[in-house]
This record gives C-alpha cells, sequence and structure tokens, in this order.
C-alpha cells in the first residue's frame, strides 16, 4: 500500500477519512467482489470433430451455460436432452416487462404494470464487447444489440455526506479532481520533489502532460477559464447570435472534492468489464436465451425439478419432478454437464466424489437487488439532460440506471432505481415488495424530487427470495478458489459441472458460456478417447 | 512540501483503482473492530440501512425480521424453489447452539457468512432469538464470548 511517509495526514486518519464519505460506496463493490473480471480469454468454439460416437449428454439447467452446452454438443451429433426447472429457458439472463407476473420464494407475487416497451433486466443487463464468447452468439444467433450508456459525464455521483446531499454532475467531480490533483503535480516538479526519479527533460515533458490531463490554464493553474470550462461544462454556454460569449464556470475546492469521496466513482467505467463499447439486446437481455431456443428448445425439457443425480460405469441418472403435475421422473445419458447454481445443487443428492462434493458446498451466493421503476414521463432527460448512463449514490438503492435506448420518446418510461449488494441488499430483500418499490421511492427522490410526482408503478427482486438461484452468484474468494475451484472443474466419473460459479468470470453470461465450452471440449476429448 | 506530498498519496489512490480503494476501505473497516457497528447513516428506527458493511439492528429479533427473514422467512419455517430454505421453526440442528452460531459466521453452503457483518453480541443475539422463538425452546444462551471463539 501506499507508504506512510508520503501521506501528510496519518495513515489512519486518510483510512477514516474513506471510512467516512467514500467508504459504503466502496465497500460495496468491494462485496460485489466483481472487479477481477478481465477480457474473456475466448478464441472461438471448440471444434468438436469426429463424431460423437453415439454419446449422449444430459444437461441440467438451460441458463446461458446450459443452452450453449446444448447447441454446441448437437452440432456436433450428440444426443442432448435438457432439463430446467423454470417454465421458460434464460435462468438468471431474464427480462421482467408489462404483463409479465414473478412469483419469488416466500409466496409473494407481482405483477409488472410497465407500459409496452419498458423493460428491466434483473439479472444480468450489460455485454462488454471483450466479452467474446456471449458476443460471437449474439451476433451467430442474430440477437440484435444496441450501445448500453455505461458512463455519462451528464449523469450525478451523489452522496448524503457531502455537498449537503446536493447530487454532483460526474463531469464536474472528474474534472475537478483531476484538475487540483495536476495543479499539485506541477507544484511538485517545479520545486523539485520528484527530483529523485524525475529528470529535467522528463519533469518538462510532464508538465505539458499535467496541463493537458488537469485542464490547466497557460500558468499550470486550475481555476475558472476556457481550459477547464470545456471540460467540466460553462456556467453559461456558448451559443450564436449577439449574446453568444461563454461564461466559465467555477471549479469546486479541490478540498470539498476530497472528502466528499466522490472520486471514488471517477474509476467506475475504466475497469475493462465496463469499458466502452458496451452493449444490452434491443427488446431486453431473455433476447439471448430465446435465441438459443430457437435453435435448441425441442430438446428442453421445462418444469422439471431435479432431485437427485447418480453416475456409475455404465451413465448417468437424474430423477426430477414435473412441478406440474407432481409426477416423478428419471432422465438418463452417458455424460452430465451440470450448470444448476451451486446454492442448489449443494442441496441436491449428487454421488460425485468427496473433492466435487466439497466444492459444491463452499461457495456462498451473494445478495443483490434490483428495482424497476416506472415514471409517467423521462424527466431525467426532459428535465435534467441526462440521457442514459448511471449515477451512483451511498444510499441503500446503490445506483440509478437510465434507459439506453427511446431517448426523446414521449410518455411512461423505465429506469433502474436500485442496484445494491452487501448489508443493503439482505435488508432490502427482506422487506415485502411492495415495500421494496416504495423504499427506492423515497431514496430516488432525494436525486431527482420529480420521483414524488411522476411515478407510476415499481417491480423488485431481491436475488436470494429468486426461486432458481437462491442468491445472486457465487462468491469466491482467493483461498476458496485455492481450495476447490479445480475440484469443481474437473470431470468426477461422467459429471462435469459449468456456469458462471465455474469461472473467473463471476456474475456475468460469459463466465457461464466459457465455462460451458471448456466443459464440452473436455468431455469431447474425453469421448474421442473411448 | 505539503501539497506535494499530498499529491502523491491522492495520486497513489487514483492510480491504484477502485478496487485498491475497496481494499483500504475494508481495512479501514476491520480495523474499527467487529465490537463496533459503524454507523455511515440514521437508518430505520430498528438500526436497519446504517451501512452496506454493517448491520446495524441491535438485537436478535430486529435482526431476525429485518435480515434473516429475507430466506428463511417472517414464520422462520422456510422457503421450497429449486432448492430449499430450511425451516428454523422447531429445528433440532440448532438444539447446539455452537452449530448454530457457527453457520451464521461462517455459512453453508449457498449461505454467506452473514455474522461477519454482525458484531459478536449482534450474533448471539439472534441465535438466541430464534433458538427461542418460532416454537423453538432451547434455554441456554449462547453468548459473545463463544461467537468469538468462532471467528
Amino acid at each position: 500500500m501506499t507508504p506512510d511517509a508520503a501521506l501528510p495526514m496519518s495513515k489512519r486518519d486518510l483510512l477514516a477519512l474513506i471510512g467516512r464519505t467514500g467508504g459504503a460506496a466502496a465497500m460495496y463493490f468491494a462485496m460485489s467482489n466483481l472487479g477481477q473480471a478481465h477480457a474473456s480469454p475466448f478464441k472461438g468454439v471448440p471444434v468438436l470433430d469426429g463424431g460423437a460416437k453415439g454419446a449422449s449428454v444430459l444437461i441440467l439447467g438451460a441458463g446461458v451455460a446450459g443452452l450453449t452446452a446444448a447447441y454446441e454438443l448437437r452440432r456436433a451429433g450428440y444426443k442432448v436432452q435438457v432439463l430446467e426447472y423454470n417454465g421458460k429457458v434464460g435462468g438468471r439472463s431474464w427480462t421482467l416487462r408489462g404483463g409479465d407476473t414473478y412469483t419469488e420464494l416466500g409466496g409473494a407475487v407481482q405483477n409488472c404494470e410497465f407500459s409496452s416497451g419498458n423493460y428491466i433486466n434483473p439479472g444480468p443487463w450489460r455485454i462488454p464487447h471483450n466479452h467474446y464468447a456471449i458476443m460471437h452468439y449474439c451476433q451467430e444467433l442474430g440477437v440484435a444489440l444496441e450501445p448500453f450508456m455505461q458512463l455519462n459525464y451528464n449523469a450525478y455521483i451523489h452522496s448524503s455526506k457531502a455537498f449537503d446531499g446536493k447530487p454532483q454532475r460526474f463531469r464536474h467531480i472528474q474534472a475537478d479532481f483531476l484538475g487540483h490533483v495536476s495543479e499539485l503535480m506541477v507544484k511538485a516538479v517545479k520545486k523539485e520533489a520528484l527530483a529523485d526519479t524525475v529528470t529535467r527533460e522528463d519533469g518538462e515533458i510532464l508538465l505539458e502532460a499535467l496541463r493537458e490531463i488537469g485542464a490547466l490554464d497557460k500558468d499550470f493553474r486550475y481555476v475558472a477559464g476556457p481550459a477547464s470550462s470545456v471540460r467540466r461544462g460553462w456556467a453559461k454556454g456558448p451559443g450564436g447570435g449577439l449574446t453568444a460569449e461563454p461564461v466559465a464556470s467555477e471549479p469546486l475546492t479541490f478540498e470539498s472534492v476530497l472528502r466528499s469521496g466522490m472520486w471514488s466513482h471517477i474509476t467506475d467505467s475504466m475497469e475493462t468489464t465496463h469499458h466502452t463499447a458496451i452493449f444490452q439486446p434491443v427488446g431486453g437481455m431473455d433476447m439471448i436465451p430465446r435465441a438459443f431456443a430457437r435453435k435448441v428448445g425441442e430438446v428442453v425439457r421445462l418444469n422439471s425439478k431435479v432431485t437427485a443425480i447418480r453416475h456409475d460405469e455404465n451413465g448417468v441418472t437424474a430423477s426430477y419432478v414435473d412441478t406440474k403435475t407432481g409426477e416423478k421422473l428419471t432422465a438418463q445419458a452417458d455424460w452430465c454437464i451440470c450448470t444448476i447454481p451451486l446454492s442448489i445443487l449443494s442441496q441436491i443428492e449428487v454421488n460425485v466424489g468427496a473433492e466435487m462434493a466439497a466444492a459444491i458446498g463452499a461457495v456462498p451466493y451473494a445478495a443483490s437487488l434490483k428495482v424497476g421503476l416506472e415514471f409517467k414521463r423521462r424527466f431525467w432527460e426532459q428535465d435534467e439532460q441526462i440521457y442514459g448512463g448511471i449515477t451512483m449514490t451511498d444510499l441503500p438503492i446503490g445506483q440509478i440506471s437510465y434507459p439506453s435506448s427511446n431517448y426523446g420518446s414521449a410518455g411512461p418510461a423505465s429506469l433502474l432505481g436500485a442496484y445494491g449488494f452487501g448489508a443493503f441488499a439482505f435488508e432490502f430483500t427482506s422487506l415485502p415488495p411492495a415495500e421494496r418499490v416504495a423504499r427506492t421511492v423515497e431514496w430516488g427522490s432525494r436525486i431527482h424530487p420529480q420521483y414524488r410526482e411522476e411515478f407510476l408503478n415499481g417491480i423488485a427482486v431481491g436475488w436470494h427470495r429468486v426461486p432458481w438461484t437462491q442468491g445472486c452468484f457465487g462468491q469466491w474468494t482467493d483461498d476458496m478458489r485455492a481450495e476447490h475451484y479445480k475440484n469443481l472443474c474437473q470431470i468426477d466419473g461422467r459429471i462435469m459441472i459449468a456456469g458462471e460459479h465455474a469461472s473467473y468470470i463471476p456474475a456475468w453470461q460469459e463466465g457461464g458460456i466459457t465455462s460451458a465450452l471448456d466443459a464440452i471440449g473436455r468431455l469431447h476429448q474425453r469421448v474421442m478417447a473411448g | 512540501m505539503k501539497h506535494g506530498s499530498m499529491v502523491l498519496g491522492t495520486a497513489a489512490a487514483l492510480a491504484l483503482g477502485g478496487m485498491a480503494v475497496s481494499a483500504v476501505a475494508q481495512t479501514a473497516a476491520d480495523a474499527a473492530g467487529r465490537a463496533k457497528a459503524v454507523a455511515d447513516f440514521p437508518g430505520d428506527a430498528d438500526g436497519a440501512f446504517q451501512s452496506a458493511a454493517r448491520f446495524g439492528e441491535p438485537d436478535g429479533e430486529k435482526m431476525y425480521r429485518r435480515v434473516c427473514a429475507g430466506c428463511h422467512m417472517p414464520d422462520g419455517k422456510g422457503a421450497q424453489g429449486a432448492g430449499h430454505y430450511p425451516a428454523l421453526a422447531r429445528n433440532q440442528n440448532i438444539a447446539s447452539g455452537d452449530y448454530a452460531v457457527y453457520v451464521v459466521v461462517k455459512g453453508m453452503h449457498g449461505m454467506p457468512g452473514v455474522g461477519r457483518m454482525m458484531n459478536d453480541e449482534q450474533v448471539a443475539s439472534v441465535v438466541n432469538y430464534v433458538r427461542t422463538s418460532f416454537g423453538n425452546k432451547y434455554r441456554d444462551k449462547v453468548t459473545a464470548k463463544q461467537v468469538s471463539a468462532v471467528r
């Protein structure tokens, strides 16, 4: 970590400051544990040539991992059957639209009242361009993508403990932080405080770089003027005609930006999984499982709850119950690719070896919450010039994401009113759905007062109440991975595991798809080896 | 020199990015000690929604209602879906207070170790509440000291 000597305040003071200001938001990112995701290693679908030797594969779960495995194995000539608990394919790749009904664990029923065309994706909602495998399938299956507005300079950063709770435009916080830091850095260079590490010649280059990075003026100052205003925005913008002369805006002070903790959000879109270009399927994330279903739907048996999985030298048998009729049934195959979330699989009798069994039981599932809200009009566009993008807040709602489609349209529109993790997500989930929505409206109205007047209806998904996952995603730690990850992914007799939980890209569909491709590649080798 | 030094610290935090900041914040929370719940917000009257990193509910009943009921349900009877949440009502596994403390702190299968976001007193209190509610009549109390030993 940073050497203490470099800090004018004590390290403890700095930690306390971060705890007071950026702490909650930073913490929730720590718990979301998504930051380790990198560009996908996907280099193409494994070549499954040589025929399938008549082998059959039973796939458990019709989320994107199971659907990918089914699609590729069938194409290679395998006999494939898929069992799915839900009444539809997709698993967590899921969209809620007007007219949909969602019944959560405990029995609470929500009817989505959105107008036609409005939706939320309670699960995955973004597809980074560097998630090559899911990009490949969107292209191959003809799923139309549109840009997801990840970074919007005109959206807000909000802290209930800074600037009297008044939201700040992202462009203000970013420009002012970089500007002030650059100006200070210039002072250090000019005082030759860095002479030990930066030569005089490099120092000159550094000064020019700092002027550009920080939008400093000709005297290397970050002050109100054209240089800073073209970054952070003018007080009165330039136009045409007689009164067109622009008026520069006044930067926030360094102290106020620093102490606000809001700088912690400058980097939100710097991780590769949030880089532009980043996409969403036109019309909702479930366009992806729907596209897979057009290829493999006839081999998916819905409403099938797996109760036991047994394998021996001859093959695999899964026992399952038809959730509509109560009928007890079995399915047999030579091999099994099981994509059932570990939160569920750990409760199912499976006769795998001790190492895989321990791995299946080792991974806790994260809490998360999403709330979709519908409003009478796009006040965020009409009143505040926010077209898509995300406002971050330290309130329990975590963030507000504005729709990345149909900009400027009249009539009702839906947005993501909450996406929370950590303690807040547990506490949200324990509330009845209507109260989750009401609290989301209440908190959101501190950022957008229009909420109170314009709110129409909402729908709330607490992921620990989702009947087919009992949690959001497998929350691995480094220690857990060291002990269990390889044991989870190995072939155990005739059973293989796939899904985001069998990947280093937790919570992303890319993890599920790349794990499925890895599994079928290894399975095919085994089959070819006889 | 004062400002120059400040730059180094801040620039380092900027360069290291979100995860490093998170790690710092995590360390800060740990350093603050598990015995003290850190309130970031006023929250609800019963302690809910005080912090993204800590449960603020001061006693077992409030903790159960605002946290545990998310899965085990307000009546303690659990739920059934593709899998199930075990009923805590009339649950013989929690005849052992140590077992109940272990599950809350360490988690079990898909269940996260939610006790990591509680202090020792909070864990003991919610375990004692569950062991004497929903038809459970286990009279022996677990203590904060037992919780501390499990961590």
